[in-house]
């Protein structure tokens, strides 16, 4: 009793950093509740990762079986939960991602444990792990006790922190799948590559980014205005892609792109952390929010509070006449 | 094809200040706006496509006041055929589980090959619900879903990956698909689809006539409890440009050309 079992993510051949976070947490908890951070690793052809997981864990469990070739949550969940029966950690983590999200609530119903999404935060509070996680897109904080029985379980947010060089060298112990036969009801088909636009934002230098503050479409003319003036180009969150004043590869986040330029503008963006994800290794951030709360502030670098519609064309205005 | 579409009622909070109330386990939402949940509304676009080239039926659940009632007739409006609330203020909405449990009840015992519902809602951001209620129904599912084709018995999604990659997965049907955003574009109501949409069935329920006991889907049934809310420190390092908002542009636009930073 009192491990923490965490569970390692993968893709296309390569571990996802998600995993070595959750471990460098549950290093930090699994002292304080008694037990071991144990990294549990189920795919194909995968005896690299669990060498690298080793480097961040108490014990590696891993199964490494052809059924497990590609990413299926309802084949992981079969998995879990005979792992649950037989080993009995205190805490289970998985990434909130998107591998995450379509694995954990299920796994939760079916093992009625006490499940808290999105955690950015694990304390230890009352001899229990006592999650923290977000409401309104990061504008208020909840701290949400665990009532029911272990094992708890939750999904781990992305990127919240830094992953030290690996000091551990955990036991690598190879079991057989408890699961024997694929199953038929949901089945992988096939990858299918990010759309490729005619600007790569990626290499942009200087980026206006909009949000949903911009509104409506017909505000992009005064977007597109400032980004002449400086010879940007224009990329956005989710919220203006999806609305359409933006092609889908314009979009700057988690499931967009990740960009580094030397000057992102940011323009009615909130900043959920999915956003900020792929922007905050951005040189310079100008932010340009009416909220003074909002999530976008704590990544910028110049902070404009103030209504960007009375901004936007004035900062324009002025780049040119200084541009000359 | 019978497609349920789940929906919920959310504040818009992108430009929103909030505040943590007296009891700091909610929020002031006295100066919030309301409307459907971002994803959900696509969720509905969905549903409607699904039924306008397979036939069937799509027909709307949702757990709410009834202040929701006007984004449940918009569902209508644009082609849903009838809508169910689950009006009941015993119902948990901080546990993604326990509003699973409760939108299950409502579809358990009726016919259905999909069940829809938004992603992720924009005010707890969970991801939750859809997920759990699959397992609740003892279907398969998948989330966060960019296209949807119906097959014979079948459907065939394409899940929205971590740098925008696609996974393509087949599922038997029935089956509950949880549908991100920018999948379609969500039409506008119609006006003779606003008129009808005031004939069509609105049905109001409680948890008791879905046959479920309270402590199943009550605060205190839940395996999870709010301690406390609070609004996290805002750690910033920027530098506050201040002054009205011309003077604002002035200096920063100042900074960027003088900074050498364009």
């Amino acid at each position: 009793m009192g491990d923490i079992f965490v569970l390692a993510e993968h893709r296309q051949g390569e571990l996802r950093d998600i995993s070595l976070e959750m471990l460098t947490k549950a290093s930090e908890l699994a002292p304080k509740m008694g037990g071991e951070a144990v990294a549990v690793l189920i795919g194909s052809g995968v005896d690299s990762f669990a060498e690298k997981l080793a480097g961040y864990s108490d014990k590696v469990l891993y199964i490494d079986d052809p059924l497990f070739a590609d990413y299926n949550s309802e084949k992981y969940q079969k998995v879990l939960v005979e792992l649950l029966d037989s080993y009995k950690p205190e805490m289970v983590m998985i990434g909130h991602t998107t591998q995450g999200v379509d694995l954990a609530p299920a796994l939760a119903v079916e093992k009625k444990m006490p499940f808290v999404a999105d955690v950015i935060e694990i304390e230890h509070v009352d001899g229990k792990p006592r999650p923290v996680r977000q409401f309104y897109q990061g504008k208020v904080n909840a701290d949400i006790a665990f009532k029911g029985d272990a094992p708890y379980l939750i999904t781990f947010r992305e990127a919240t922190l830094e992953v030290p060089d690996a000091s551990k060298q955990g036991k690598v112990e190879k079991i057989d799948s408890p699961l024997k036969e694929d199953i038929e009801y949901r089945r992988f088909i096939e990858y299918v590559e990010a759309e490729v636009g005619e600007v790569d934002i990626t290499q942009s230098e200087i980026l206006v980014a909009v949000g949903r503050g911009v509104r409506e479409e017909k505000n992009m003319a005064m977007i597109e205005e400032l980004a002449k003036a400086i010879n940007a180009d224009i990329c956005g969150s989710r919220a203006a892609t999806d609305a359409g004043w933006l092609p889908h590869d314009r979009q700057v986040g988690t499931s967009g792109k990740t960009v580094k330029p030397k000057l992102y503008i940011a323009i009615g963006i909130s900043g959920a952390f999915q956003h900020l994800a792929g922007m905050k290794a951005a040189k310079t951030i100008v932010a340009i929010n009416k909220d003074p709360e909002a999530p976008i502030f704590t990544v910028a670098d110049f902070a404009i509070v103030d209504d960007l519609f009375k901004v936007v064309p004035k900062l324009t205005e002025k780049l040119i006449e200084l541009r000359g | 094809m019978n497609t349920f579409v789940c929906i919920k009622r959310v504040p818009d909070t992108s430009e929103a200040e909030v505040k943590v109330d007296a009891s700091g386990k909610d929020v002031d939402s006295s100066k919030f706006s309301f409307d459907i949940n971002d994803a959900d509304n696509y969720a509905v676009e969905e549903a409607v496509l699904i039924k306008e080239a397979k036939g069937g039926t799509a027909k709307v659940i949702c757990a709410g006041p009834q202040d929701a009632d006007v984004m449940i007739r918009m569902a209508l409006a644009k082609g849903c055929d009838s809508a169910i609330r689950i009006d009941d203020p015993r119902i948990n909405v901080l546990d993604p589980l326990q509003v699973a449990k409760v939108l299950a009840a409502a579809i358990k015992g009726q016919e259905f090959d999909l069940v829809l519902t938004g992603c992720m809602a924009n005010d707890d951001g969970a991801m939750a619900v859809g997920v759990a209620l699959a397992e609740e129904l003892g279907v398969p599912h998948a989330a966060m879903v960019k296209k949807v084709e119906v097959g014979d018995g079948k459907i065939k999604v394409q899940r929205e990956l971590e740098g925008g990659i696609g996974e393509v997965v087949e599922l038997t049907l029935p089956a509950v698909v949880t549908i991100q955003t920018g999948i379609n574009e969500p039409r506008y109501a119609p006006i003779r689809g606003i008129r009808q949409a005031q004939k069509k069935e609105l049905k109001v329920v409680t948890i008791d006539d879905l046959g479920l006991d309270e402590n199943e889907v009550n605060e205190a049934g839940s395996l999870i409890e709010l301690q406390k809310l609070y609004i996290p420190e805002v750690v910033s390092n920027a530098e506050i440009i201040e002054g009205e908002p011309e003077e604002k542009a002035e200096i920063m636009a100042t900074k960027l050309v003088k900074g050498g930073l364009l």
